[in-house]
């Protein structure tokens, strides 16, 4: 029988990115369980991402699951020259579930055709990272109530955000109305514009994140990073015109969430942290929920 | 309508029974010989390239006796030869004209122009599909990128 995997967020259709998220919710009012007990979670970190690998290790030992795995490749096989497809086929033998962050784009897609086991991929280079798009979506979802036309102001660097990119897309399901804030360099690329031009959805470009910030249901912040330049000058001109301070908030929504795929730098001033507006890290957070809701869909448990 | 009529295709002689591809890019001719398996079969084969063409520049011909293609094969070399036209003969005579069109998928052809894509890294058949056919665009099935008409190439 073939198996379940989550390689890329367009592999769910509609209704099975809601049911996920409303498992998520019930993980979220008990998140103790007892439904992975004699499952074994490998967490395969071809690269280092703590955070990411930390929430699911979370998610699985909160189920009474267990875990094994590596944090990066130069603690595996991958150091002595072992393929992919090795690694996958040997560790199948061991694991009922594959968690995978891998720097190859593709990697993630390739896995989960030679795997016997379900497959999440946390990362393929700057491909795609569904869990994240998930646990995203569930954060929105849980702090305006739903998830039907919003106003999501996405802000930093749209160009190469792979986490931007995939809640565009994912949003867009919704009928959401974007506000796309960044420096010139680092705009929406055009296929996503497209994108949503050919879904009928509106959204508007500029580099000045006042003009927009009060329509915003949804703050997604990004980090501007100085490698992404080609002139060193233009980011030292732009770095701090994409950084959010507690006084630019008086006007927005008042139910207004501002959510970061972290780690943060500078680009959110820690004196937002105290305003109710915050929600980086209650986002963090549902990520445990939410990957809760994802293994144990995979596994066929709920 | 005889191939005797027509003096181009004097250039190689005319088979009894098979296929003549015709109108291939001149540049593209071995490429076309590999996509369809040309060098790794016993038929009598015979092709002319470099020849003056009206419309395509310098181009190719190629005569296999006795192989009729599926349309799922010759669309194979759509992505080489567009405007390639297949005369296919029997008894000397061209009892049927078609010509190839990009399929919606291409699997083991093309190669994804992702420098860090996993199948420019380990031995994985390369799989895209179709999302723009003039001119052609490719979507890696693995990597999710674009290969386009200028990078495209042929494994």
């Amino acid at each position: 029988m073939k198996t379940r995997s989550l390689v890329s967020i367009d592999d769910l259709i509609t209704a099975e990115i809601t049911k996920i998220l409303d498992l998520a919710a019930e993980f979220e009012k008990e998140p103790i369980q007892d439904i992975l007990r004699g499952r074994v979670v490998a967490t395969l970190f071809f690269e280092p991402s703590t955070r990411t690998r930390l929430s699911f290790e979370s998610a699985v030992n909160k189920l009474g699951g267990k875990v094994i795995g590596f944090t990066d490749s130069s603690s595996s096989s991958v150091t002595k020259g072992e393929t992919l497809n090795d690694t996958i086929r040997t560790v199948n033998n061991y694991a009922d579930l594959i968690v995978m962050r891998h720097p190859i784009e593709g990697s993630a897609r390739y896995a989960s055709e030679i795997s016997t086991v379900p497959v999440i991929n946390a990362g393929d280079g700057a491909n795609q990272h569904p869990t994240q798009t998930l646990l995203d979506l569930y954060s929105i979802l849980k702090t305006q109530g739903t998830l039907d036309k919003l106003n999501i102001c996405m802000v930093g660097d749209l160009k190469y955000g792979r986490t931007v990119h995939s809640l565009l897309m994912a949003m867009s399901r919704w009928k959401t109305s974007f506000n796309f804030v960044a420096p010139e360099e680092l705009m929406m690329p055009d296929e996503y514009k497209l994108y949503l031009r050919n879904l009928g959805l509106d959204y508007f470009e500029t580099s000045n994140l006042a003009e927009v910030i009060n329509m915003a249901d949804i703050i997604y912040m990004t980090r501007v990073q100085r490698e992404r330049f080609s002139d060193p000058m233009e980011y030292e001109k732009v770095k701090n015109a994409y950084v959010l301070h507690d006084n630019m908030l008086g006007e927005t929504k008042p139910g207004m969430k501002i959510l970061h795929p972290l780690p943060r730098v500078n680009e959110i001033n820690t004196d937002v942290d105290a305003n109710t507006k915050a929600y980086y890290f209650e986002q963090a957070l549902n990520g445990v929920f939410t990957r809760q809701a994802i293994i144990t869909t995979l596994l066929g448990l709920k | 309508m005889k191939n005797a009529n027509d003096p181009k295709q004097l250039l190689v002689s005319a088979i009894e029974s098979g296929t003549v591809i015709d109108h291939i890019p001149a540049k593209t001719l071995f490429k076309v010989i590999k996509i369809l398996g040309l060098d790794r079969i016993s038929n009598q084969i015979t092709f002319g390239t470099n020849l003056d063409s009206k419309t395509d520049g310098k181009k190719a011909i190629i005569k296999i006796a006795g192989v009729f293609f599926e349309d799922d094969d010759i669309n194979r070399i759509a992505l080489v030869a567009p405007n390639a036209k297949l005369n296919i003969i029997r008894d000397y005579e061209v009892v049927e004209k078609r010509v190839v069109s990009v399929p919606d998928t291409i699997t083991a052809i093309a190669k994804c122009m992702n420098p860090k894509c996993i199948t420019n890294f380990e031995k994985v058949t390369t799989r895209f599909r179709v999302v723009s056919k003039k001119p052609v665009a490719l979507k890696c099935h693995y990597c999710e990128k674009i290969t386009d008409q200028e990078r495209l190439e042929i494994i």
